[in-house]
């Protein structure tokens, strides 16, 4: 059984998605503890593959016993390995946090909401193991088909949002393939270790830039990256609680892992890959800015986290693009770092009763004495995007900043700064709602508004998430150093 | 192995094809206003990523990859990008049923499938 760890990681969801419709029909609850038990053992797979491979070698997992590169073969290393339990966590702490959100559906539509959420699960976690160029683009496909449809489930609002969403991310995803065919024209290969050999031997030339550039805007795309982020504020405002949650969370974060395995493990340090890295540098610094100038004005907090987003991802980019050990430590940390803090903040908000005034600014008028726990772990999320130590963005920030100076690249530097002093305006705005501002008067406690109807099964993934936050900021050092310095590229 | 690399490929027009079909399809989901036309856009760009890998199979003078009478193959076409774009093509169906549903639950909404009307009634 344990041979077989690496592809259990992704068939625990596949296999739940298949099953769990079924199983609805007989017994919601069965399907829910179900769709829990799949994210569970998908995290229990992933942690015990990431043992495994901390104390040794890669590993390498051929399916179907068929060698590379005829075969598809699936890689555990500590990036990989990294993600995919990052991913299975979040996922996990998601599928436990969606019980209230999915109390008053029918079982038809709650099953059909597991099953698309364990999908997305599947392709996010396939994402993050395959060692194949066109698997990847499978997966990426089926994440975004899972996620469109959960994004869609939100009412009329989200149904346009998600279909204007639909339309950039097959943009996106027919770049990536339509580079990938470059590739494979020019080394008759799709497996990325066999890729990378051969490419290096490829006389650099038209054919190449053309499909790093299509590869790397595509995946950009996905990212949300600042001049291509266009279908994301309106796709997370509208899309349901839970879903939100896991997307803002995660899925941006594989397309930066994916971009990150293609841009240093795959694609020969040749003009191409060098110029596309100065590019998305000042795309980078474009993004941090936009993100967090955008961010000032909303007053749908939803929209606000959504926009802080897109300037988080550019200090991810900017790692990437700097690339010495210092930046990419950084960026990898913030990964990380951005991926829990932005799942406790949006957890927290959907945990916030479903008036829309909730989602303003001033709805959340002394939400700390409703609901202390949730704010709490809220705030030290929110604490740890603006940089604030002990939290865990306080030092991937730190580390970026290295990198910057490191570089010579003060430009950088100051934005990094600048940024986290406009995140602080928008966060503090927040916080002192939160804490200072009288909300409406606390009735009776029976009917409290949201208080009573608030279940640990809400409460208890915001607060892991929150506690996660602070856990990452303390034990940095050991995390860098056990995982992240291995996940590392030779440079 | 570049030698054999370059023998497959075929002639120029097949590209010229393919680069044609990818900017219409780009254009139509820019420029159109109206959803069912974007959809039908994105149809055609996908189109010409299966025209494009497809091309790169096509070897000069090859035969199909399959033995017949007992005559082994010898310069065959390459079947790896017939097997991806298979899946592709199947990607491409279900991102076009996803989006019809998404499309016909708009319509019923709110009875236009026009972007600019459509953003002005969301601002609402």
């Amino acid at each position: 059984m344990s041979r077989h760890l690496p592809i259990l990681i992704v068939l625990c969801p596949l296999v739940g998605a298949l099953i769990v419709p079924l199983v609805g029909r007989v017994s919601v609850r069965a399907a829910r503890g179900l769709t829990v038990l799949a994210t569970m053992s998908s995290l229990a797979c992933a942690v015990a593959a990431l043992r495994e491979v901390l104390s040794g070698d890669d590993w390498h997992y051929h399916l179907g016993g068929w060698a590379p590169p005829w075969g598809i073969e699936y890689v555990v290393d500590p990036l990989g390995g990294g993600m995919a339990v990052l991913v299975a966590l979040l996922a996990t702490l998601v599928a436990i946090y969606a019980g209230p959100y999915l109390r008053g559906f029918s079982s038809l539509r709650g099953a059909t909401f597991d099953s698309l959420f364990l999908l997305l699960t599947g392709g996010l976690l396939g994402i993050t193991l395959t060692g194949d160029l066109f698997n990847l683009y499978v997966f990426l496909e089926i994440s975004s088909l899972a996620a469109y449809a959960l994004l869609g489930s939100g009412g009329e609002r989200a149904v346009v949002a998600t279909f204007r969403y639909l339309l950039v991310g097959t943009i996106a995803a027919s770049f990536y393939l339509l580079g990938l065919g470059y590739l494979y024209a020019l080394t008759g290969t799709l497996n990325m270790a066999d890729l990378a050999i051969r490419l290096a031997a490829v006389p650099s030339g038209s054919a190449a830039t053309v499909g790093v550039v299509l590869i790397v805007v595509g995946l950009a795309v996905k990212m949300a990256v600042f001049p291509l982020h266009g279908w994301m504020p309106d796709a997370y405002t509208y899309a349901p609680p839970p879903v939100t949650m896991f997307i803002a969370a995660v899925m941006s974060k594989v397309s930066a892992y994916a971009l990150i395995r293609l841009l240093f493990f795959v694609l020969p340090a040749g003009d191409a890959v060098a110029t596309a890295r100065d590019v998305l540098g000042w795309v980078a610094v474009a993004g941090v800015l936009a993100g967090s100038v955008l961010a000032l004005p909303q007053k749908d907090v939803r929209r606000m986290l959504a926009y802080s987003s897109i300037g988080q991802m550019g200090y991810i980019v900017l790692g990437v693009s700097l690339g010495n050990a210092a930046a990419l430590t950084g960026a990898l940390l913030h990964v990380g770092a951005h991926a829990v803090a932005k799942g406790c903040l949006f957890g927290a908000i959907g945990s916030m009763p479903r008036q829309t005034v909730q989602v303003e600014i001033a709805g959340f008028a002394g939400a700390a004495r409703r609901a202390p726990l949730t704010m709490a772990a809220f705030t030290v999320a929110a604490l740890s995007l603006i940089g604030m130590p002990p939290t865990a963005g306080f030092f991937s920030k730190w580390y970026l900043l290295r990198g910057a100076l490191e570089a010579d690249a003060w430009v950088f530097a100051a934005v990094l700064l600048v940024s986290s002093l406009l995140s602080a305006i928008y966060f503090f705005r927040l916080l002192e709602q939160i804490y200072f501002a009288d909300g409406p008067p606390v009735s009776e406690p029976g009917q409290a508004s949201g208080v009573a109807r608030r279940s640990w099964r809400v409460v208890a993934p915001v607060v892991t998430l929150g506690a996660i936050v602070l856990l990452i900021g303390l034990f940095n050092g050991a995390l860098v150093t056990s995982v992240i310095e291995r996940a590392l590229p030779e440079l | 192995m570049v030698s054999v690399l370059s023998s497959f490929g075929g002639g120029q027009l097949q590209y010229a094809l393919a680069a044609v079909l990818l900017l219409i399809g780009l254009y139509g989901m820019l420029v159109k206003t109206n959803f069912a036309r974007k959809l039908m856009a994105m149809n055609v760009m996908q189109v010409a990523v299966i025209v494009f890998f497809v091309s790169l199979a096509v070897r000069s003078g090859g035969t199909p990859p399959i033995e017949i009478e007992h005559e082994a193959a010898v310069a065959y076409a390459n079947p790896l990008p017939h097997a991806l774009m298979l899946t592709a093509i199947v990607v491409s169906v279900s991102t076009t049923g996803v989006a019809l549903a998404l499309l016909i639950r708009t319509h019923r909404r709110f009875n236009t499938l026009d972007e600019s009307e459509l953003l002005d009634r969301l601002r609402e």
